[in-house]
């Protein structure tokens, strides 16, 4: 177990490794190269000149990117160019991080919270318009683009029945205490309840675009799960037994059918920043998707290089993490 | 059981060597015919891409106007925030500029089928170079290639793409679709890989090395045709996200951004800035790609199920 944990660290500081060559040389690929991404293409020649020394342009290569990978490594990215412009990348990162992990938080537990049971339902009446129901709006959910969705959500929701906030994490003016940057708990630490009720409401309808494709994946695996394990003889024999169905679900359907439910949700949260683009886009929420957004709009490369490491980390290191915890839940694993 | 992307490729790979009982005599694509054509999802699939295909090869006749005619130009008033209502002659009234909305719609079908196809082909196309490449000669071209697509994979689908139109300077219908066919290279290249290895120690492709057939004839005649079912359903699975993508591309202002010749995903990013008063901009072509989308899914999943052996019974 722990020389499996080392070797699948070790593939992923290689393909972390591999990645910063991708995004240093990606920079490079660039029409005009990075002078003329930081500066604009009617910048002057002297100008020009003296970024290209500045940046250590006029380096080997092999060394640039030596510099680059050092000063990654310290945390310096370069300045935000277009999202906060004159912040630190780092800066930008850490200031939006908490927005963007709290609402996929609140997003995840919508997909599990709806996705798993339904799923178990839908096994359960297999054929049924319920059933189909389910099953074809799954496959609707997946078709639908999400910022689309989130317009629709914002439209009815926001803008027609004025019952939610249209954008944003907290309405302007609202007297909360900063502690932890996760709105919504630092209102219920500081006992200040409408400052979490405001960051709560905030979050509903960005939070129920972001959770549509997870829901719709964790429903569909869910079922086929369910679906499987129902065959099998050992829940024929429990039922034969005179076994009640709650203790049926509870001993055998679910706990054998949860094994590649878990893996699907750690892997559905490892993608979310790419939802989190699109949707924190439109409801101006000022978490990482929204800071990708305008990075790519606005070309902001020293924050995009960050972001794009960090969610590319962030969905190598969950699938470690699920591909560890199947070996701790299913003994079959690790025995191979 | 199937559960992440790569496993999904990997089950896919390996459908190509499972146990091919069932009904005697009967070839595969026969029998998964026979299965398909009383599959009501997949009847619905091909029926909404059917149409679609009808619609976009007929598109010159059938638009009642001309779709980059600002025809409807002096009802449109950017202080007044007014578009064309839908009136007599324009069903669906103007765009933006006063285009006629339903011309534009119907015409549009044929520049996003076409991002959808050209994607998944040269997706495909990478993919095959690099996946035959890594599953026939192995060793460490193998390595090579799978490390590479594995960093491909480690960045979620639709960023890695986004991050890839961005390179471009001046984005065009072009652009988008290289971005959105990249990404889907290191998945078809695990997919071919992954057939290549299950069927290289298989009975047919052993009989054909004791009969001294020549390497690459055995790789293109007996390897290659025996991939072609699982690749068909990906390609399928690809062409709705293609299209899908190519649309949150525009969403991000990194499509094309001449909009002379119609496209549904640039429409709909077009009409983000005026959805809240104005939200039939954005419906309607959000519509045509949500149902065409859906009829690819529905007909690469139905394929999938009649494809697998273990349904033959």
């Amino acid at each position: 177990m722990l020389r499996y944990t080392v070797r699948r660290l070790l593939q992923l500081l290689g393909v972390v490794l591999v990645l910063s060559m991708l995004l240093f040389g990606w920079l490079r690929l660039l029409p005009g190269g990075p002078v003329s991404a930081l500066l604009g293409e009617r910048a002057t020649e002297e100008s020009r000149r003296q970024l290209t020394a500045q940046l250590g342009l006029d380096q080997p290569i092999f060394v640039q990117y030596g510099k680059f990978l050092g000063r990654a490594l310290s945390g310096d990215f370069g300045s935000s160019t277009g999202v906060q412009p004159g912040d630190a990348a780092l800066e930008v990162f850490l200031q939006r991080f908490p927005a963007t992990l709290e609402l996929s938080f609140f997003a995840i537990v919508l997909a599990v919270l709806f996705g798993i049971p339904l799923g178990y339902l839908a096994a359960r009446r297999r054929g049924t318009w319920l059933d189909n129901l389910g099953v074809v709006g799954s496959l609707v959910g997946v078709a639908v683009p999400v910022f689309f969705l989130a317009f629709l959500l914002k439209y009815v929701f926001a803008v027609e029945l004025g019952w939610l906030p249209a954008s944003g994490r907290q309405t302007g003016g609202i007297d909360a205490t900063r502690v932890t940057g996760f709105f919504v708990l630092d209102g219920l630490l500081t006992r200040e309840w409408d400052a979490a009720w405001d960051a709560l409401q905030h979050l509903v309808l960005p939070a129920m675009a972001l959770a549509t494709i997870p829901f719709a994946v964790v429903f569909r695996i869910t079922r086929a799960a369910v679906l499987d394990v129902l065959d099998e003889d050992y829940v024929r024999t429990a039922e034969s037994k005179g076994l009640t169905t709650p203790v049926i679900r509870r001993r055998h359907v679910l706990r054998n059918a949860m094994l590649p439910v878990v893996t699907t949700i750690g892997l559905q949260t490892g993608a979310l920043l790419a939802g989190a683009v699109l949707t924190e886009k439109v409801f101006a929420f000022p978490g990482l998707g929204e800071a990708l957004a305008i990075g790519f709009e606005r070309r902001d490369y020293p924050v995009l290089q960050l972001l794009i490491i960090v969610a590319a980390m962030v969905y190598v290191l969950v699938n470690l993490v699920v591909d560890l915890s199947y070996a701790v839940i299913d003994p079959r694993v690790r025995v191979r | 059981m199937v559960t992440t992307r790569k496993e999904r490729v990997d089950a896919l790979a390996r459908m190509s060597t499972d146990d091919r009982e069932g009904e005697a005599g009967v070839s595969l694509a026969v029998s998964a015919w026979r299965r398909l054509r009383r599959n009501p999802v997949f009847l619905v699939g091909a029926a909404i891409i059917g149409t679609f295909v009808v619609v976009a090869l007929l598109s010159p006749w059938l638009a009642p106007h001309d779709p980059s005619e600002w025809m409807l130009a002096d009802q449109v008033s950017k202080a007044r925030n007014e578009i064309p209502p839908p009136q007599p002659g324009h069903p669906l009234g103007g765009d933006q500029v006063g285009r006629d909305l339903l011309s534009r719609l119907l015409v549009g079908s044929q520049q996003t089928l076409m991002v959808g196809v050209f994607a998944t082909v040269i997706g495909l196309g990478g993919g095959l170079v690099l996946g035959t490449l890594a599953g026939a000669i192995g060793g460490w071209v193998d390595s090579a290639v799978m490390r590479l697509v594995d960093v491909m994979l480690s960045i979620p689908s639709l960023l890695a793409a986004v991050s890839i139109g961005a390179l471009f300077a001046r984005p065009s219908q072009f652009t988008v679709i290289l971005a959105v066919a990249i990404v889907q290279i290191p998945i078809f290249a695990r997919l071919l890989r992954g057939s290549m290895l299950a069927q290289r120690n298989s009975d047919h492709v052993l009989a054909a090395r004791a009969l001294g057939v020549r390497p690459r004839a055995i790789v293109f005649r007996h390897m290659l045709p025996n991939s072609l079912g699982p690749v068909i359903v990906q390609a399928t699975l690809v062409l709705a996200v293609a299209i899908i993508d190519a649309a949150a591309l525009s969403f991000l202002g990194l499509g094309n951004p001449d909009d002379s010749v119609p496209e549904w995903g640039q429409m709909l990013g077009n009409a983000q800035t005026v959805i809240d008063s104005h939200p039939n901009l954005a419906f309607w072509p959000a519509g045509c790609i949500i149902a065409v989308a859906l009829g690819f899914t529905l007909v690469g999943e139905s394929l999938r199920d009649a494809l697998d052996p273990k349904n033959r019974r």
